[in-house]
């Protein structure tokens, strides 16, 4: 098994891929933390300054940026969004995956059809249009609506539960006389937790992230984090020290998910991957 | 019952997915004016699209920045595949190290990378110039600005590509490697002669996916020219996803965005086809 430890360039290899994936974040932190001289200075600051909680509070107070309703907005956006997205996905998938009905496999190549077209970027136009008739232009639904269709989450989910639901344990929960809701409650959501977990992290980090149709279809003065941070830029260009802060702001959410769910992270990714 | 179990997602489908899928093409075939009035126009978008120097720069650009970012991008995943394959201290640690860039927002790195390209006071433009390089002047032009953003692109997937790829090493029989050194065969052959080809599939996917994340790109480039979509005063770096948003939502010329998206789905398709036959041949020989 000496095949398998790992050479000196390797381990130079990993270090460095290491040094460089932390790298922009510690950056993030050292302009985040100093003044606004320094971020423009030559040479460039190499370690952090003391400035970092004067920095945060001068962009939550930045009456342009509305840098906390940024942040309620896409929590509110990321977590309506996550949550129906894994409660349609668990439910489409333990038909799919348990079920037997005519058009099954129609239905869940139609499914896989619609991961492949890049629907936000396709449909712009239109939903745009649709949203102004609806009056909802500028307003948190517009957001939402049209991510809760995700043909990924349903092929995830079906993949998951046709592993980790064997068919057995449907039949036999059946012949004890229970609804296909009940089954679906008592047998099958227990099962698949870990699949909804590793959906639910990865819809609620796609949706923090989203940018360009929130940029579409909100205004400035209601943003998701992502457009208020783009206001700030756009307006404060070269006050580096408030954007930066801004920056560091917005991805604490995500960071805290990764240091809860890191494992499930990987693991999922992995187990994702293999069996796409 | 089974119906009405799927029937959330496709209702949604329908509303969210298939009617603006359909009226992009009806809005595409339409004159839109500014008072919101239209006409039938038929192929007339589509013409002027193909005759538009602006939308063809888009393309170049788009093209261009995808090919800068994704060919290291791919080479630096496997190899980094390949050694987060190996054993050592820390593994997991290490794992999600470089899963990190990933879990943070593509605007915040934009913004980053942004400063870190400024021409005067940037980190990259401080480090050249140790070895004599002069300061460049990233945004400005059409190479560096594509340079620069593909290493935004970069160092957001790399390590997630990296992570697949390991997943899909990890799928690959240890006795085909024992075997092979058992034969002799160095590590560095068996890395091209049997990980690379089994690993075919992983590949596909992943190159799939990253021919459809290029082709669409938008936010990086958008932030680099802060928050604007014109990509730069010469839109030297304008993508066609920025295009299209520019023309549907800042000149709100609609039928000829719609027209646009449509011919960026082809582009997609092309694109796809063509990663695919490419992969299909790497590793052919086993």
């Amino acid at each position: 098994m000496t095949n398998w430890s790992p050479t000196i360039l390797t381990r130079v290899m990993l270090a460095v891929a290491v040094f460089l994936s932390a790298f922009p974040l510690y950056w993030m932190l050292v302009i985040a933390s100093r003044t606004n001289a320094d971020a423009v200075a030559v040479p460039p600051p190499f370690l952090p300054g003391g400035n970092l909680g004067e920095n945060i509070l001068a962009v939550l107070n930045n009456e342009d940026a509305k840098f906390l309703l940024g942040l309620t907005n896409s929590f509110i956006v990321a977590g309506v969004v996550t949550v129906s997205v894994v409660l349609i996905s668990t439910l489409a998938g333990f038909s799919f995956a348990n079920l037997q009905f005519k058009g099954k496999n129609v239905l869940l190549l139609l499914v896989l059809l619609t991961m492949a077209v890049p629907l936000q970027q396709m449909g712009v136009v239109p939903l745009y249009r649709l949203m102004v008739e609806l009056g909802w232009t500028g307003t948190l639904q517009a957001v939402i609506l049209p991510y809760l269709l995700n043909g990924f989450g349903v092929f995830l989910m079906t993949q998951y539960t046709r592993q980790a639901v064997p068919m057995e344990l449907v039949e036999a929960a059946r012949v004890d006389g229970a609804a296909t809701l009940r089954i679906w409650w008592n047998v099958v959501l227990p099962a698949v937790r870990p699949g909804m977990a590793v959906l639910g992290i990865n819809t609620f980090m796609l949706m923090w992230n989203d940018f360009m149709w929130p940029l579409i279809v909100l205004t400035p003065d209601n943003p998701t984090v992502q457009i208020a941070i783009t206001s700030l830029n756009a307006r404060f260009s070269t006050n580096y020290t408030l954007i930066f802060a801004g920056t560091a702001l917005s991805i604490i959410p995500l960071v805290a998910v990764f240091v809860l769910f890191g494992r499930q992270i990987v693991g999922g990714l992995m187990e994702g991957a293999v069996k796409a | 019952m089974p119906y009405a179990l799927v029937s959330p997602y496709f209702l949604l489908f329908a509303a969210f997915g298939l009617f603006p899928l359909a009226f992009t093409l009806y809005y595409s075939l339409h004159d839109y004016d500014l008072a919101g009035g239209s006409e039938w126009t038929g192929l007339g978008n589509y013409a002027s699209l193909l005759t538009d120097e602006d939308f063809w720069n888009a393309v170049v650009n788009t093209i261009g920045m995808f090919v800068i970012a994704t060919v290291p991008q791919m080479l630096l995943a496997l190899f980094l595949a390949n050694a987060l394959n190996k054993r050592f201290r820390l593994r997991l640690a290490i794992r999600m190290s470089v899963l990190l860039p990933l879990v943070t927002s593509v605007v915040a790195v934009a913004v980053v990378f942004t400063q870190l390209y400024a021409r005067d006071w940037g980190l990259v433009n401080y480090i050249l110039g140790w070895f004599g390089v002069d300061n460049t002047n990233w945004r400005a032009e059409r190479i560096p600005s594509w340079i620069a953003i593909a290493t935004m692109v970069d160092w957001r997937w790399t390590g997630y590509n990296a992570i697949i790829f390991l997943a899909g090493m990890q799928t690959i029989p240890r006795d085909l490697y024992e075997a092979a050194a058992i034969d002799g065969a160095s590590r560095r052959r068996q890395f091209w002669q049997i990980t690379l080809p089994m690993l075919r599939p992983t590949m596909i996917f992943v190159v799939l996916n990253s021919t459809i994340g290029g082709l669409t790109l938008f936010s990086e480039p958008t932030t680099f020219y802060n928050g604007n979509v014109d990509g730069g005063s010469q839109g030297q770096f304008q993508t066609v996803a920025m295009f299209i948003v520019k023309q549907g939502f800042r000149e709100f010329d609609y039928g000829y965005a719609a027209a646009a998206a449509w011919l960026l789905f082809l582009l997609i398709l092309i694109g796809a086809l063509v990663n695919f036959l490419v992969v299909r041949r790497i590793g052919g020989t086993k």
